[in-house]
């Protein structure tokens, strides 16, 4: 997946003259996780810079790049690093196409690599989504995988409105049979996709937590669940279509996420669902998140994040009997 | 006890010499001189220019008349909340004349009077503080900002924007306006160093106006001046008297001429007095007395300005009279454009969050909108 987003990054500034990646370590180390490598040497240190060590004054400057008509790329280095930029984010970023009646858009990226499982200390694993998805004026994506890393970059960085750019760290190092000469078209921001069709119940999930979906539907084949597994993609906008359609046809929801479950984006996905499919449902809307705890020391992390266990019996609950 | 005498601390067991180092710039040229620089009343003033000085002096008498004028039309209701710019005119005009076309000005919530001396329409300019839209303007076509008013948000967006030009070739400057309550915030400090390290073309104007609503400036800083962090970016700091626009147009120009051909960022704290009070909201006399704001009432930029330039013969009193008949009018179209009933339409809250509404935006439009044809047929 790294090597998804770097060619993501490489083609559009290629293609596209405007387009600036910004950020702390991104020039000559190309990245902590070396997302960026390769860039500032192909394209000079204009196009891809190593500024000072400041998040507010990254966003910020990218703001005002913006307004002159660049397209600026910023790497938040990790989840947690990204917070003293949320009032830039918030007060600036998510609102100046509307404090401007639609004058003056901000086309800007914010990859922020996010979320656990790589063993990381404190203020490294944080799944900060629920922030992003409270703000209006942003649009918030997340790929689960290399195809996806590579189309919803793109479609990102093309898009005339800021986007959080959500990289689940502990994916970057997946493998996949992807051909980097020709890279697949991927739907664009906004639609999710159906992974896997099954007919039990439906697994609603996005970014890290699909492979763990995914094992989890396998396993629960034994236990004679035929689980349909949908990959959300974009948080905003949220295809509640796709996800509406599987549920009514299931009869039975599961979301999944590592962030906390209170005011996760987990619970607006079930009230919604819930407004939607009452008259299909046979249970009620499960969900199966992180803790709402700060984000545990590595060596407790395992049992925070959802694994395939918690989703299974959780699945089992399905079988709602009063 | 000496620390020669403290034991192992003699020569045998002295760690090695640290490698040579030495600061990356010599710090003097980058001092402020503590002496705010005056231009009226001083042997500089023999060098005004004419042309220019009675141009000073016809907008600061607008400005005058324009800061008036929004405040009376706080009392009728018609504006929300006016922050006023009484006392800091030169400050805010300096700033507006010494931009070409193409450069950009960041102003923060208080300086609606820059933009408006910029030429930018001032019922456009009052939209925000009026509240029938945030900003009621094209920011790109008139080259200004919106109004920003988070405190020192708006800097490191000057920044990016001039970085932005410079790597584009364009020559263009941008000067960031903030006040004295700014320069605590994290933002100022960033864009501060952002901008000394890429030696983008931008000039900081800090307009120390003594208070940040109650709180004094002591309260506010320890710094000597608030000129001298500029140092500890690496950028030349200025102080000027704020109340003296010749001075004001003087060193503003200066540094943008500066930034222009690539000299990087200065910072400029003008050290002037808000006379009234923070906005329509606040009572001034809880934290100030009068003694203070009569000594300043002294030191008016408008009445220093007239003094100078009616003594040099430069202006007489049928000019005085033709400047203040024109602010005059000024207000009076002011008036008349800010009594029209803006007019506002309720779907636009739907229409300019995103390039492309979402399915969850038009859902609530369509609520809105049978909302609102019931209340019609109602």
């Amino acid at each position: 997946m790294a090597q998804a987003l770097t060619r993501a990054m490489r083609d559009a500034m290629a293609e596209d003259p405007t387009v600036h990646v910004m950020g702390e370590d991104v020039g000559t180390l190309g990245g902590v996780f070396r997302i960026t490598d390769g860039l500032a040497k192909e394209f000079g240190e204009e196009r891809c810079t190593d500024t000072p060590l400041a998040e507010a004054g990254i966003l910020g400057a990218a703001v005002g790049m913006a307004m002159y008509g660049l397209r600026p790329v910023v790497e938040m280095q990790f989840d947690a690093f990204a917070y003293p930029a949320f009032e830039q984010l918030i007060s600036h970023v998510a609102k100046m196409r509307n404090r401007t009646r639609g004058a003056m858009p901000l086309p800007i990226t914010i990859r922020v690599p996010y979320g656990g499982g790589i063993g990381g200390v404190e203020h490294h694993c944080d799944s900060s989504e629920a922030y992003y998805v409270a703000t209006p004026g942003l649009h918030v994506v997340t790929p689960a995988t290399v195809e996806d890393a590579y189309g919803l970059l793109r479609a990102s960085i093309a898009s005339d409105d800021p986007v959080v750019f959500l990289e689940p760290k502990r994916l970057y190092w997946s493998k996949a049979d992807w051909r980097p000469e020709a890279p697949a078209a991927v739907p664009g921001i906004g639609k999710a996709l159906v992974r896997r069709t099954g007919t039990s119940a439906t697994l609603i999930t996005y970014g890290p937590s699909l492979p763990v979906c995914l094992e989890a539907a396998e396993a629960a084949r034994e236990e004679g669940w035929d689980l349909e597994v949908v990959d959300l993609r974009s948080l905003v906008p949220f295809d509640e279509d796709t996800v509406v359609e599987s549920v009514r046809r299931t009869g039975r929801a599961v979301v999944v996420h590592e962030a906390g479950g209170f005011g996760g984006p987990g619970a607006e996905i079930a009230a919604r669902v819930t407004e939607r499919c009452f008259h299909h449902l046979e249970a009620p809307v499960l969900r199966v998140t992180g803790f709402d705890i700060p984000y545990p020391p590595p060596m407790l992390e395992k049992h925070h994040l959802p694994g395939v266990d918690r989703i299974l019996d959780t699945v089992a609950r399905l079988q709602w009997e009063n | 006890m000496t620390v020669q005498e403290l034991p192992g601390a003699g020569a045998s067991h002295r760690s090695p010499q640290p490698p040579a180092w030495s600061p990356r710039t010599d710090a003097a040229p980058l001092l402020p001189d503590p002496e705010p620089y005056r231009v009226l009343g001083t042997e500089a003033a023999d060098r005004l220019d004419p042309e220019l000085m009675r141009r000073c002096y016809a907008e600061l008498v607008r400005g005058r008349r324009y800061n008036a004028q929004a405040t009376a039309l706080t009392k009728q209701g018609r504006l929300a909340v006016y922050p006023s710019t009484v006392g800091q005119e030169a400050c805010e005009i300096a700033a507006a004349l010494v931009l070409e076309d193409q450069d950009w000005l960041f102003p923060s919530y208080r300086d609606t009077l820059a933009a408006v001396a910029r030429g930018l329409d001032p019922v456009q300019a009052l939209t925000l503080l009026r509240g029938d839209w945030h900003t009621g303007y094209d920011p790109r076509e008139h080259r200004i900002a919106p109004l920003s008013t988070p405190l020192a948000t708006q800097l490191p967006h000057a920044v990016g924007l001039a970085h932005a030009a410079r790597l584009r070739g364009d020559d263009v400057v941008a000067l960031a306006m903030v006040g004295d309550g700014g320069t605590s915030e994290g933002d100022f400090h960033e864009a501060l160093n952002f901008a000394a390290v890429w030696q983008a073309p931008v000039v900081f104007l800090v307009q120390n106006n003594g208070f940040a609503i109650s709180v004094p400036l002591a309260k506010q800083t320890a710094a000597p001046t608030l000129a001298h962090k500029a140092v500890g970016y690496g950028m030349p700091g200025r102080l000027v008297d704020g109340n003296d626009i010749a001075a004001m147009h003087e060193v503003l120009s200066e540094a943008v001429r500066r930034a222009r051909a690539g000299g990087g960022p200065t910072l400029i704290e003008a050290v002037t007095y808000r006379m009234e009070a923070h906005t329509n909201a606040d009572d001034a006399t809880r934290y100030r007395g009068d003694a203070e704001v009569e000594a300043w009432k002294a030191h008016d930029p408008v009445e220093l300005l007239e003094r100078e330039l009616t003594a040099r013969g430069i202006i007489d009193e049928a000019a005085i009279q033709a400047v203040r008949d024109d602010a005059e009018a000024m207000a009076a179209a002011l008036r008349e454009g800010m009594n029209a009933d803006p007019v506002v339409d309720p779907m636009d809250l739907f229409a300019h969050v995103y390039a492309e509404q979402t399915d969850r935006l038009r859902e609530q439009a369509a609520m809105l909108r049978e909302e609102l044809e019931a209340e019609d047929q109602a």
